[in-house]
C-alpha cells in the first residue's frame, strides 16, 4: 500500500512545461494542492463524476499539452461509462491516475465497490483501453513518468494507497470561476 | 442529394460553423440524427457519442478549457441525468450550450416520456439554465443563435428545446 500524498509530490516533483493536471472530488485535490501551487493545476471541489469527462475534453482540445488526473476511486466508479467512452475517442495524450483507497475517507471511510468485488484496472480494460496497469509499489515510479509524459494514451493507472485521512491543503480560491480563469490562463489557445 | 432538402437541423448545423462550435457530444435521439449525420462528415466537428449525458457537461467544459466551444445533444429524458453536473459550468462560469429535443408532450405515445418531459423545463430552469424553446422549423435557427450567444458572451448555461410538435411524435405500432 502507497502512502498517497508523497508519492503524487513525487509524481509531480520536476514537472514538464507541457503537463496541465486536474483532480477529482476529495482528497485527489487536497494531494494535488500539496505537491505546490501551478496554475496549471485545476482542482474539482464539488460536481462528483465529472473530472473523468472533463480530462477528456481537455485532452482533445489541446493535443499538444499532456493531460494528466488524479482522482479517486469514488469518483471514478461514479462515472465508469465514461472510460469506455474516452477508450473509444481517439486520445492519446491522457492519463487518468485513480488513487484507489478502497474507501470513502472523506465522509467516514465507508467502504467502495473496489474493496470488495470490483477491480477498476479490468473495468477499464473491458471499456477498452490497451494500457491501464496497477501500481503496488513505489518502485513502479519510472514506469509512471513514462506513461504520463511518453506513452501513447489514454491510459489508467490504478495506484493502491493507504486508507487515511490526510490534511487538506486548499487550492488558490474555492470559487471556481477563479481557478477555471487562471487554469486557462497557462493555456494558450 | 439530402443536404439540398430543407431541414431545421442544417440551421443548427450553419450556426456551430458560424460561432466555431467544433466538438458536439450526444446521447443519440432521433431528433437529432440528421444534425449528428451532419456534425460527423465534418473533419472540423469531434463528435463524441456519451453513455450519459451528464458526460457531455463535463467534457464540453473541459473543451472549453482547451479552447473548443462544444454542445450537448440529447433528448428531454437525458435532463434529468444531468442535474449536478450542471454545476461545473455554474459555478465555474463556463459557458455550456444543450439542444434538447423534446418528449412526452405533443401526441407522446409512451407514458414513460411524460414526467420528464413535463420535468425538463423545471428542472433546467431550478439549475439556473436560461431556457429557449423552438416550436416551428423557421425559429430553430434564430433560437439556437441566440441560445449560443447568451451562452459564449455571457459565460452562462442555456438550452434550446425543441418541441415535439416540429420533431414529430413517434407513433409505435405493436407486432
Amino acid at each position: 500500500m502507497i502512502d498517497r500524498r508523497p508519492f503524487v509530490q513525487k509524481i509531480l516533483k520536476n514537472r514538464k512545461d507541457n503537463l496541465r493536471v486536474v483532480s477529482g472530488i476529495g482528497t485527489s485535490t487536497w494531494d494535488l494542492m500539496s505537491a505546490g501551487d501551478n496554475i496549471g493545476n485545476f482542482g474539482f471541489i464539488g460536481a462528483m463524476g465529472q473530472s473523468i469527462p472533463f480530462a477528456l475534453g481537455l485532452a482533445t482540445a489541446q493535443p499538444n499539452l499532456r493531460i494528466l488526473l488524479f482522482t479517486g476511486d469514488g469518483d471514478t466508479l461514479m462515472s465508469l461509462g465514461s472510460l469506455a467512452t474516452i477508450a473509444n475517442h481517439p486520445v492519446s495524450n491522457l492519463t487518468v491516475i485513480v488513487l484507489d483507497n478502497e474507501s470513502y475517507v472523506e465522509t467516514g471511510s465507508q467502504p467502495t465497490a473496489t474493496a470488495g468485488k470490483s477491480d477498476l484496472e479490468l473495468i477499464a480494460k473491458g471499456s477498452g483501453f490497451d494500457n491501464c496497469y496497477t501500481v503496488k509499489s513505489e518502485d513502479d515510479y519510472d514506469k509512471i513518468i513514462n506513461t504520463v509524459y511518453n506513452e501513447e494514451g489514454p491510459s489508467l493507472i490504478v495506484i493502491k494507497c493507504e486508507a487515511k485521512a490526510t490534511p487538506l491543503v486548499f487550492p488558490h480560491s474555492f470559487d471556481g470561476a477563479i481557478s477555471m480563469n487562471r487554469f486557462m490562463s497557462s493555456i494558450k489557445t | 442529394m439530402a443536404d439540398l432538402i430543407k431541414d431545421w437541423r442544417n440551421d443548427i448545423y450553419a450556426v456551430f460553423k458560424d460561432l466555431d462550435i467544433t466538438m458536439v457530444s450526444h446521447v443519440p435521439d432521433a431528433g437529432h440524427t440528421p444534425l449528428i449525420n451532419l456534425c460527423e462528415k465534418d473533419n472540423e466537428i469531434d463528435v463524441v457519442t456519451l453513455t450519459t449525458e451528464q458526460d457531455g457537461v463535463g467534457l464540453s467544459c473541459g473543451a472549453y478549457a482547451g479552447g473548443r466551444r462544444s454542445a450537448l445533444l440529447m433528448q428531454s429524458s437525458g435532463v434529468g441525468n444531468c442535474i449536478n453536473a450542471l454545476a461545473l459550468p455554474n459555478i465555474c462560469r463556463i459557458p455550456f450550450l444543450t439542444l434538447v429535443s423534446m418528449r412526452g408532450e405533443w401526441g407522446e405515445f409512451v407514458p414513460w416520456q411524460v414526467p420528464m418531459g413535463l420535468g425538463t423545463p423545471k428542472v433546467l430552469e431550478a439549475m439556473d439554465i436560461k431556457v429557449f424553446r423552438a416550436d416551428y422549423e423557421e425559429e430553430v435557427g434564430s433560437t439556437v443563435d441566440a441560445a449560443a450567444r447568451f451562452a459564449f458572451n455571457t459565460n452562462r448555461s442555456a438550452a434550446v428545446l425543441l418541441s415535439q410538435k416540429m420533431i414529430g411524435a413517434k407513433q409505435f405500432k405493436n407486432g
